[in-house]
């Protein structure tokens, strides 16, 4: 870095006085200083799966100590290795967040492995203790049972009997969702059928639109959603006067008439830990995941339509699911084509490996995977 | 030129001097014009940072910090400028017949593809075969793709603007088709990609630096390019039906042929950018090659005024403006959208500037009235 001939005496002493205040930090009681970069794939504020992470960050922001730097919209292409370097070269972060799924492989693993004094922690839940760097780890919530409560609540609203879900992509996480919003809702009424339409993306406003329109065309009353930003569907839902139940954050500013409740993450209890630990110097655990009951999701306040049965009947199951445990995916269940896909006697409760290779749509779902 | 001076010197008055410094002052207009485009766009976007009420200072220092400032920001700049050179010559080199091809990206992505299933076909073959096998997969499907347009053009008088770009959307379609079917890695649940070609098929990063061979191909071809336009016959046919279709046709100049085969070359250049960004970065075909490398080769190649040589600087300004655009955000809390702002402001600066060339009598030939 620098060459013997600029070492003159000046620097020499500059070098001891730094050495000197680096020594005399431990003996401050203040915490660690600790630089701690997030990474978005949207914009901060999309009401949505960023914005949700973005109030995770916002929430630490105050500790003392704490430092934290935000990159939003980075496409999950290596422009976000390169932002993963510079906040570590340029900004001197000490852990990073690369919250979009896209980020793990191989991005964030190759960083990981460049960068072993680093701490990486991807949202997702892709991390294999067999297989990745132990400086690399997981963090997710089960949001299932928010969408659980969103069909219980759903079915209260719904006048047709025809709820709608706009879906991003048939991939597992999506079809829990799917899943465990139907049998919300059928767990009220077992007449009620669930609509979902997958855009194949997730972002893609204009068909996020048409799927909604399209939905409450066909009769569907309430309508949720399981794409990166809730804020078109929750808009022309609430323009066509129909219901909402939210996704990923609160979007009840954007339906104040239509809006039941929403399914919301609560990232600040993973950010909270996350920066105590590395400030405390411990040991970050690689694989962290929890439900409502750990504090990881939330329920959004409930909103003026929705009437006291409802709200009775929700918070009932809201408290059955808070003391952990719960499990609505029970054997014998059948998916929409007829199959049986848990056998009787079995049963996954939210945690159950098992629904992480989701790849059918329960009975009482219209709509196809593929 | 230098022969012709004494003889200027001792011929009567009434005989025109030599121009001697005219090859100079064109050299210098042609470096002048688009570097003051700039710099008036810059002006302009300190402007609007002030209304902002950001120090304009603090913006170009983060600029200088985040794309040439230290090693990594350098090596960050140049990674993001490699694929761009390629596809700015997807749309140069047919602008030499007057096409505005702006399809690059369909041919980047289906490249990629075809060179993935190369790679993934030859994954016995040697290193070597695997990966010249790859580069000529890709290139050849860039090269049909674009060539499209260029047929449609020369034979049926297609528009090939609109045809190439609706030709891109088609080939993202394909290609997304054929990742999330048929080509789809069943393990890759939450992201549908193609299985990913061995490990030693993949080309290395240039040693000593973390840039990979793309920054060195790239500007390979942007000089080939060049000499084949500038310096061949080849490349003066298709500079002469650009300027006179008409007048070509009268040469007996192979016009649509000229145009498939510059369409042709300019799709196989965007396809082997896919390849590399497969071979190099990626290690399989996914949504990550649908990134926009192909639209920012239309917009480098406009700054550069369709010339090869100019295309290389260009694209590490843009790849520099990208590289900082991170930093800009972190530490001055803009949005990400700025740096589109002075993005759009160089371009539309540099295509308004294009009406300065010739009207500037200092550059022009002296003498001659």
């Amino acid at each position: 870095m620098f060459e013997l001939k600029n070492l003159s005496r000046r620097r020499i002493i500059q070098g001891a006085g730094a050495l000197a205040a680096t020594s005399a930090m431990p003996a401050l009681a203040a915490p660690k200083p600790v630089t701690i970069g997030f990474i978005y794939v949207g914009p901060k504020d999309d009401y949505g799966y960023n914005q949700a992470h973005a109030e995770g960050a916002a929430a630490i922001k105050s500790m003392p100590g704490i430092k934290i730097t935000e990159e939003e919209r980075v496409p999950e292409t290596d422009d976000v290795e390169k932002t993963m370097q510079s906040m570590i070269q340029l900004d001197g972060a000490s852990l990073v967040f690369p919250t979009s799924f896209g980020y793990f492989d191989p991005y964030m693993l190759r960083m990981a492995k460049k960068y072993p004094k680093v701490e990486f922690r991807h949202c997702g839940g892709l991390w294999d203790k067999a297989k990745h760097p132990m400086n690399a780890g997981s963090y997710f919530g089960y949001i299932g049972m928010g969408q659980y409560i969103n069909g219980v609540v759903a079915a209260y609203a719904t006048k047709s009997k025809k709820l709608g879900f706009v879906a991003a992509k048939p991939i597992p996480q999506v079809l829990i969702n799917v899943n465990s919003f139907a049998m919300g809702a059928r767990s009220v009424d077992p007449a009620i059928t669930v609509s979902v339409i997958f855009t194949g993306e997730w972002s893609m406003p204009v068909k996020e639109a048409e799927a909604t329109n399209a939905l409450i065309d066909q009769g569907c009353d309430v309508i949720t959603c399981h794409v990166d930003g809730p804020k078109v569907v929750v808009q022309t839902t609430e323009s066509r006067g129909a219901f909402t139940c939210g996704y990923h954050a609160n979007q009840l500013a954007l339906a104040p008439k239509g809006y039941l409740t929403g399914a919301e993450w609560n990232w600040a209890t993973v950010y909270k830990m996350f920066a105590t630990k590395m400030q405390a110097g411990e040991k970050l655990p690689n694989f962290t995941r929890g439900g409502l009951s750990d504090g990881f999701i939330k329920m959004s306040a409930y909103g003026p339509s929705v009437g006291a049965e409802a709200r009775k009947h929700a918070d009932a199951v809201k408290a059955e699911i808070m003391k952990g445990g719960y499990t609505v995916f029970k054997g014998p269940l059948k998916d929409n084509k007829g199959n049986e896909v848990i056998p009787a006697g079995k049963a996954y409760p939210e945690t159950a490996i098992e629904l992480e290779s989701t790849s059918w749509l329960v009975d009482g779902v219209k709509g196809s995977t593929s | 030129m230098s022969a012709a001076e004494p003889v200027a010197a001792t011929a009567p008055a009434t005989q025109l001097p030599a121009d001697s410094t005219y090859k100079l002052r064109r050299a210098l207009e042609a470096g002048l014009v688009p570097v003051t485009a700039i710099l008036a766009a810059t002006l302009l976007f300190c402007v609007f940072l002030i209304t902002l009420g950001r120090s304009p200072v603090e913006f170009f220092d983060l600029i200088w910090t985040g794309a040439f400032g230290s090693w990594f920001s350098l090596q960050n700049t140049l990674t993001r400028a490699a694929p761009l050179l390629l596809t700015a010559l997807c749309v140069a080199v047919p602008a030499q017949l007057g096409l505005i091809i702006i399809g690059g990206e369909g041919a980047l992505v289906l490249g990629g593809l075809a060179a993935t299933c190369a790679g993934l076909a030859l994954a016995d073959a040697p290193t070597i075969v695997n990966q010249i096998g790859m580069a000529v997969a890709g290139a050849a499907m860039g090269a049909v793709w674009v060539g499209i347009a260029g047929f449609l053009r020369a034979k049926r008088g297609i528009n090939e603007t609109v045809s190439s770009l609706v030709l891109a959307y088609i080939a993202i379609a394909v290609f997304n088709q054929l990742v999330e079917g048929p080509l789809r890695d069943p393990s890759s649940l939450n992201k549908p990609s193609t299985y990913a070609i061995p490990d030693d098929a993949m080309l290395p990063d240039i040693p000593g630096l973390e840039v990979h061979p793309g920054i060195i191909i790239g500007p390979i071809f942007c000089v080939l390019c060049w000499v084949l336009i500038a310096r061949t016959s080849t490349g003066f046919a298709a500079r002469v039906t650009g300027g006179n279709i008409r007048a070509a046709q009268l040469q007996g100049l192979p016009v649509a042929w000229l145009m498939v085969g510059a369409c042709a070359l300019g799709g196989a250049l965007a396809g082997l950018a896919g390849m590399i960004e497969v071979a190099a970065v990626y290690g399989k075909a996914n949504a990550s090659l649908i990134a926009g490398y192909g639209y920012a080769g239309v917009l480098i190649a406009f700054l550069a005024r369709q010339n090869p040589l100019a295309i290389m600087p260009m694209a590490v300004l843009l790849g520099g403006l990208g590289a900082a655009g991170g930093l800009l955000q972190r530490r001055m809390g803009l949005p990400d959208a700025t740096v589109l702002v002075l993005q759009g402001m160089i371009f539309v600066a540099i295509l308004a500037s294009e009406t300065m060339y010739g009207r500037i009598k200092w550059f022009q030939p002296r003498g001659t009235t």
